[in-house]
């Protein structure tokens, strides 16, 4: 008998997750529409997901090509720092700082941003990550640090060490 | 606290997750991804656990039966596709609501009883015509099914009804009169024998 867990708690356990990275990777209006076509994507193979697979890496690879579909989809590049949504104003708002947070993480080499969403934000070691992107551990492991050092450069607030 | 710590860190808020949910509902059902939908209601004999497939409703769950373990034996007898989704069981939960309320009699919603089979099945399927109110023995139901000598059976298809409430397990009762056992328990067994004798 099968014993994979019901998907409802692929949902609950690693939804917030997913935003989050669909968030670094689209900035937030686009990371949701991203997050609804990766569960949907998941829901749909997930009976023939192995139940040995590692649950979180396999949503993170779905939301990585939903990701790119939606950056194809709006036929743009991530928007440049600078440009930022009007909506996001925040003027004398604590936390309104973000916005150049975000915009520096939007002015990152796709690679850079999409390295540090799944170490940082996802947590996944760089050997999955390097099955995500394509190339080396090494490599996936150079782009996040890279990534780093350009939003301390060009991000004063701070970034983890 | 860095910032970019919180932005790698800070959890997606519930209100989003709640609307992004309700989102990945209708697309699932729309694209026909949904197997298996569940939701929870409560009631006079606790927390029910309720479960369709698209051809009906599957399965309704006691507190002591254990949720979680229900939807996952849901998983892996039916879909591993499982996703809450109240939407689809609407109209059950409205007549639970109804006959909790003792107004109603009878269930009218579209049943799968996919989960039981050979005598199990039949003796389950000839449970609703045990009417409102009334209660038959195990040995009655042998008879009523043409087993008549089948009465410990009948007492094992009543324990593995898959959709206890919405058939009327807890109207049988054994021969001396007494309750027998009951899927949610003697207390939830009595709370709906009363309920009835007293509408």
């Amino acid at each position: 008998m099968n014993t994979k867990q019901p998907f409802e708690q692929a949902v609950t356990e690693h939804g917030g997750t997913v935003l989050r990275v669909c968030r670094v990777l689209l900035g937030r209006h686009d990371a949701d529409d991203a997050w609804s076509e990766t569960f949907l994507a998941a829901m749909r193979a997930y009976p023939d997901l192995p139940e040995t697979a590692n649950v979180e890496a396999w949503l993170v690879t779905i939301a990585h090509r939903k990701a790119i579909d939606v950056l194809r989809a709006r036929g743009r590049a991530p928007v440049p720092a600078g440009k930022l949504p009007e909506e996001q104003t925040g003027l004398g708002v604590p936390g309104a700082a973000d916005d150049d947070l975000w915009g520096a993480v939007r002015a990152l080499p796709d690679k850079q941003r999409q390295a540090i969403a799944y170490h940082y934000v996802a947590g996944l070691p760089y050997a999955e990550i390097a099955q995500i992107l394509g190339g080396t551990s090494e490599a996936a492991r150079r782009a996040a640090a890279d990534g780093i050092k350009n939003l301390r450069k060009n991000y004063p607030g701070g970034v983890p060490s | 606290m860095n910032e970019l710590d919180d932005l790698f860190t800070t959890p997606a808020d519930d209100d989003t997750l709640t609307r992004l949910h309700r989102r990945l509902e209708h697309a699932a059902e729309s694209e026909g991804l949904l197997d298996v939908a569940y939701r929870t209601v409560d009631s006079p004999v606790g927390t029910l656990l309720l479960a369709a497939t698209p051809r009906g409703l599957v399965r309704v769950a006691y507190d002591v039966e254990d949720h979680d373990r229900v939807l996952e034996m849901l998983a892996g007898r039916i879909s591993p596709r499982v996703l809450r989704s109240p939407g689809r069981l609407d109209a059950v939960a409205r007549e639970l609501e109804e006959y909790f309320g003792g107004r109603r009699r009878s269930f009218g919603v579209p049943l799968d009883l996919s989960l039981s089979t050979g005598f199990r099945l039949l003796v389950q399927q000839h449970l609703p015509s045990i009417v409102y109110g009334q209660t038959r023995s195990y040995r009655q139901v042998a008879e009523l099914v043409g087993h008549p000598r089948a009465v410990r059976a009948v007492g094992t298809a009543c324990a593995t009804n898959p959709l206890p409430v919405v058939l009327p397990c807890h109207r049988v009762l054994r021969s001396d009169g007494t309750q027998g056992g009951y899927v949610g328990g003697p207390a939830a067994k009595t709370t709906l024998l009363n309920l009835e004798a007293a509408a």
